[in-house]
């Protein structure tokens, strides 16, 4: 069923209704259209209510449409014949990695994956070995999990995902509780990820910064994909992005700012050393 | 002194294998009034201080008092003159109505119901909520962000005299973020509320609050004015705290010998010290942004 010639996510005139007591309705979506390539990194970014975590539910099928259609590699995610399929191929991970824990140590926490999925021992010890390499924390395999810090705790979220073999990972806010630190670790890893291992990341954020990162950033705005382009498109869009209750990076406004001065920048600055290179 | 923490100790299941130092000697003395930020990274200690300074913790070694008596042993309605919102304040929320978590609190205090309904409007408008629309809600249908909000709300309808805020912006996006923080401490300054703000985002503390204390392993490693503190590269790094990037991009234009000062902590600071160094002339007309109130997040 799947073939290599359309995207990846494939979002089709997507709306999603909230059910509330009393017969209300939210409409959460409001006609999502969205194509994601594999090997794509791409930022979601809105205000608090605009559908980003709605949207990034869609994903692995654990909301399904009101109308329209979410494929995932070919695969409707209506139909509950693809489900696990779905569910092995695009693993989520959220803000608060507590949440998402399970195990007594780290390692039979990643294993918890692919042992549902039926992966013969031998294999799942590989797998897990391989996965905890990749997030940096091999030496703590055998550790509880919540001695771990919040960094870790996460970067062992994303090693069940790995150890399942999914080829995409949504972010729902991964780095929100974490400090700088934890918030390196964790950018890093996705961003090594993304290049060395391709896989396709869906990243929801309210770092500006940590958006720039993306190849590609999407805006939501009540129910809806408002702005689409490279990190340095979106964010040249200074004004719009105020009026959504939005900011840009702090390089990006002061790079704004000195434009209204009457000083001559290109658009694309997004980072400290790109605005050094501009001034000296 | 309001506040003041004296030698305080606090051990985490003392001889066990588990047994962790959390805080060790600290000393702090907060007045009131004053709006203190506390940074610190994971694990430095400052949730824990955050529950001593409200009374939830017993002190392994050491007195938290609150003026003049100890906050854990004190009764009842001495402790309640602090509040304090977690870090991850949903874990909160148990009522079935947003009306009715927020007025959960002032209930419990015997207010009567009109006075009741009054400040959780209140407190509600206070986090950027519409009560008219968010009243009836049912917790569970709110966003992440707007769930935080409720939380907190249900805190500020008990109108204490001292605020904690345990990471108080994560998960709200840039705006919601820094008007939650102008409409706190404008309410900090009408009513000489203190205000202590635990973070280790330094986005979030960066202009707003007047003095950072500075934890790392348990122990105080600076207390002074923000400014000061942003800006000191040597004890951010020394404590694996990212600098400002504003603060990042005038130091790098000073090494590469431009003399513009090193201090600003906001964009808009930053942007008009490098237009003077530059010589640009000011901007026709206003000023490119209607500086001020946005100037003070960016």
């Amino acid at each position: 069923m799947s073939t290599d010639s359309r995207p990846f996510i494939e979002i089709k005139d997507l709306e999603y209704v909230y059910p509330l007591e009393g017969g209300e309705q939210i409409k959460a979506l409001q006609g999502v259209n969205l194509a994601m390539e594999r090997g794509e990194f791409v930022a979601l970014i809105g205000p608090n209510g605009s559908g980003k975590s709605t949207l990034a539910r869609h994903f692995n099928a654990l909301l399904l449409p009101t109308s329209g259609t979410v494929r995932v590699d070919g695969l409707p995610t209506s139909d509950p014949r693809h489900l696990g399929a779905i569910r092995q191929k695009v693993g989520m991970v959220f803000q608060n990695p507590d949440n998402q824990i399970i195990a007594t140590t780290l390692e039979e926490d990643v294993a918890f994956g692919p042992e549902n999925l039926g992966i013969p021992p031998d294999e799942i010890r590989q797998r897990v070995e391989a996965a905890l390499a990749a997030v940096d924390l091999l030496d703590y395999r055998l550790h509880p999990p919540q001695m771990l810090s919040g960094g870790q705790k996460q970067r062992a979220a994303i090693a069940g995902a790995l150890a399942a073999r999914s080829s995409c990972i949504v972010f729902d806010e991964p780095t929100s509780m974490l400090d700088p630190l934890g918030r390196r670790q964790v950018m890093d890893t996705i961003h090594q990820l993304n290049t060395a291992e391709r896989l396709t990341i869906l990243l929801i954020t309210h770092s500006m910064s940590e958006a720039t990162l993306a190849q590609r950033v999407l805006v939501m705005d009540a129910g809806r994909i408002v702005l689409d382009g490279s990190p340095a498109q979106v964010f040249s869009q200074v004004e719009r992005l105020r009026g959504l209750g939005l900011d840009v990076p702090p390089v990006v406004e002061i790079a704004h700012r000195l434009r209204g001065w009457g000083m001559e920048l290109p658009s694309s600055i997004l980072t400290v050393e790109q605005m050094v290179e501009a001034l000296c | 002194m309001l506040i003041q923490v004296e030698n305080l100790t606090h051990v985490y299941a003392p001889g066990t294998p588990f047994e962790r130092v959390a805080l060790r000697q600290v000393n702090l003395q907060i007045a009131a009034g004053e709006q203190v930020g506390i940074l610190g990274p994971t694990g430095s200690g400052k949730s824990t201080l955050a529950q001593h300074l409200a009374g939830l913790l017993k002190p392994t070694a050491g007195h938290v008092l609150l003026d003049g008596v100890p906050v854990h042993s004190a009764p009842r309605d001495h402790r309640l003159q602090v509040g304090i919102a977690f870090q991850y304040p949903e874990d909160q929320i148990f009522e079935q109505t947003v009306f009715r978590e927020v007025a959960f609190g002032p209930r419990n205090l015997g207010l009567d119901e009109a006075e009741v309904t009054a400040r959780v409007r209140w407190a509600l408008e206070m986090t950027g909520l519409n009560s008219e629309v968010m009243s009836q809600r049912m917790p569970f249908t709110l966003s992440g962000g707007e769930m935080r909000r409720v939380a907190l709300a249900s805190i500020l309808a008990l109108r204490p005299r001292v605020l904690i805020l345990d990471e108080p912006t994560a998960g709200q996006d840039p705006q919601s973020r820094r008007r939650l923080l102008e409409r706190i401490l404008t309410w900090q300054e009408e009513t000489g509320l203190t205000l202590i703000i635990i973070s280790h985002t330094l986005e979030d503390l960066g202009h707003t609050l007047e003095r950072l204390v500075v934890l790392k392993g348990g122990q105080v490693v600076a207390d002074g004015p923000t400014r000061h503190t942003l800006s000191d590269s040597a004890l951010l790094n020394a404590v694996g705290l990212d600098m400002p990037e504003p603060v990042k991009l005038l130091q790098t234009l000073r090494q590469k010998g431009r003399k513009v000062r090193t201090d600003l902590v906001s964009a808009a600071e930053a942007a008009t010290e490098i237009a003077h160094v530059w010589g640009l002339p000011p901007p026709p007309g206003p000023s490119p942004r209607r500086g001020g109130e946005e100037g003070r997040g960016a």
